[in-house]
């Protein structure tokens, strides 16, 4: 029988090692899996490369991650928000190493990581200094950048319900880069607010089909990250 | 600025999808003419994205591109990144209207970076959005605050994009962007043509 759930965000994320790449889906706040990357920090996993479109708000999710020195690099489109202290600290110091990427290219990147392209070319970026290094082509008169495909070992996504084989609907704009970043990772790990019944999601409405997925943990009442950051939560981890 | 907005709102046709960039550009929507149906784009995953949500109906999990809390209309889509992105860069959205550093006299737009090596270097979707969307709309002061033109002959600023703007709306005049040439389209009440030109670096047509 296939049964991809696991009971807790701990088993979900074990596993996880030094020096590997993860994908972590969200826009902001929207989608963005705490508990599991909550998981991740009290799990300890070093020199890790985290692809995500932002770098985490006050001390809490990826931003925590990041303070809790567990991150080498990050590659994303958007490092600042208006509440995004860490990131900022450490880039400076020279502490964290950034990969800066379009948004549309950085989507495009996983898209093509997951489907087995590659790299493809797009006129995004063409004549700025993100296309500096890049190689370039004409195609009809236009000029294009060669991007490369990013794939992870491990994505970390927020789905509203998911059923036993992986199969997963999302809340609003908080799908945002989750379809994506579980087609693009050997081991994609998703956290559900709702395990529900094989065929109470109807297959006409499944947005990721279970064959992307690998563990599924529900975590019914997940925290809203602004409402930590308001409340000035620093997440430390758990040490086991 | 409100002004612009409500220039660049009568700009936009019954039917056209548009993406509205952070800041200012956003206030276009509350000037759309009636009898107008515009749907909004938010790179988000959002097609149809409707106004600012009341503080009661605020949702973590519906927002925009700013991370605003928004309100979707009937009839709204919800998609993931790649498929919003290939909106964009397949030629899919009408109209963006975006902020500016600078625009250069060939259209060239700098919005993402001062190139000030202190600052943290974000980007966005902006170079996706100047690469792949069908018209381009710039709404900006026309100087800066220490009264600098941004209209200039080449963008000392980092560019977003080459040759990808094609109307400027500033407090002073709406501008075209035709053949790498600049032509004022509209002078603002009570400004002159040449005193726009005083306050602008790049060479304008009539």
């Amino acid at each position: 029988m296939i049964n991809k759930v696991v009971s807790t965000a701990k088993d979900a994320v074990s596993g996880i090692y030094d020096g590997a790449t993860i994908m972590i889906g969200g826009f902001g706040e929207a989608g963005s899996p705490v508990e599991l990357i909550h998981a991740l920090i009290d799990q300890g996993s070093k020199n890790l490369t985290i692809v995500s479109n932002n770098a985490g708000s006050g001390h809490v999710g990826l931003a925590a991650l990041i303070e809790n020195r567990q991150v080498k690099k990050i590659i994303c489109s958007f490092p600042r928000t208006a509440i995004s202290v860490v990131f900022p600290e450490l880039y400076n110091k020279g502490e964290i190493e950034l990969e800066l990427v379009p948004q549309g290219t950085l989507a495009e990147r996983i898209r093509a990581g997951g489907a087995g392209i590659p790299a493809f070319y797009t006129p995004t970026s063409v004549h700025t200094p993100l296309a500096e290094g890049k190689e370039q082509r004409d195609f009809n008169g236009q000029s294009a950048v060669l991007e490369y495909a990013i794939q992870a070992d491990f994505s970390l996504v927020k789905c509203l319900k998911a059923d036993r084989y992986g199969n997963l609907t999302y809340n609003k704009t908080a799908r945002n880069f989750g379809p994506i970043m579980c087609m693009a990772a050997k081991t994609t790990i998703v956290q559900a607010k709702q395990i529900v019944e094989p065929g109470a999601i109807d297959p006409e409405h499944v947005v990721t089909p279970g064959i992307f997925v690998n563990r599924i943990v529900e975590i019914n009442n997940p925290a809203d990250e602004s409402k930590l950051v308001a409340e000035k939560i620093r997440y430390h981890g758990i040490k086991s | 600025m409100y002004e612009m907005a409500q220039k660049v709102a009568l700009d936009i046709p019954d039917g056209a999808y548009v993406n509205l960039g952070i800041g200012i550009p956003e206030f276009v929507a509350d000037y759309i003419p009636q009898g107008r149906e515009v749907i909004y784009h938010t790179e988000n995953g959002l097609l149809g994205m409707g106004k600012v949500a009341e503080p009661q109906t605020q949702d973590p999990e519906l927002v925009n591109a700013g991370k605003k809390y928004v309100t979707a209309i009937p009839g709204a889509a919800y998609f993931h990144h790649a498929d919003s992105f290939a909106m964009i860069r397949g030629g899919h959205i009408d109209i963006c209207v975006l902020g500016a550093y600078q625009v250069s006299e060939e259209g060239d737009l700098a919005n993402w970076s001062t190139g000030n090596p202190d600052d943290i270097p974000a980007v966005g979707g902006a170079m996706d959005l100047v690469a792949g969307v069908k018209t381009i709309y710039v709404i900006t002061k026309h100087c800066t605050k220490t009264g600098s033109p941004k209209i200039v002959k080449q963008c000392t600023y980092p560019l977003t994009g080459k040759n990808v703007v094609n109307r400027i709306y500033t407090d002073l005049a709406i501008i075209d962007v035709i053949g790498k040439k600049l032509y004022v389209r509209e002078l603002a009440p009570g400004v002159s043509f040449e005193f726009v030109q005083q306050n602008t670096e790049a060479k304008l047509n009539r």
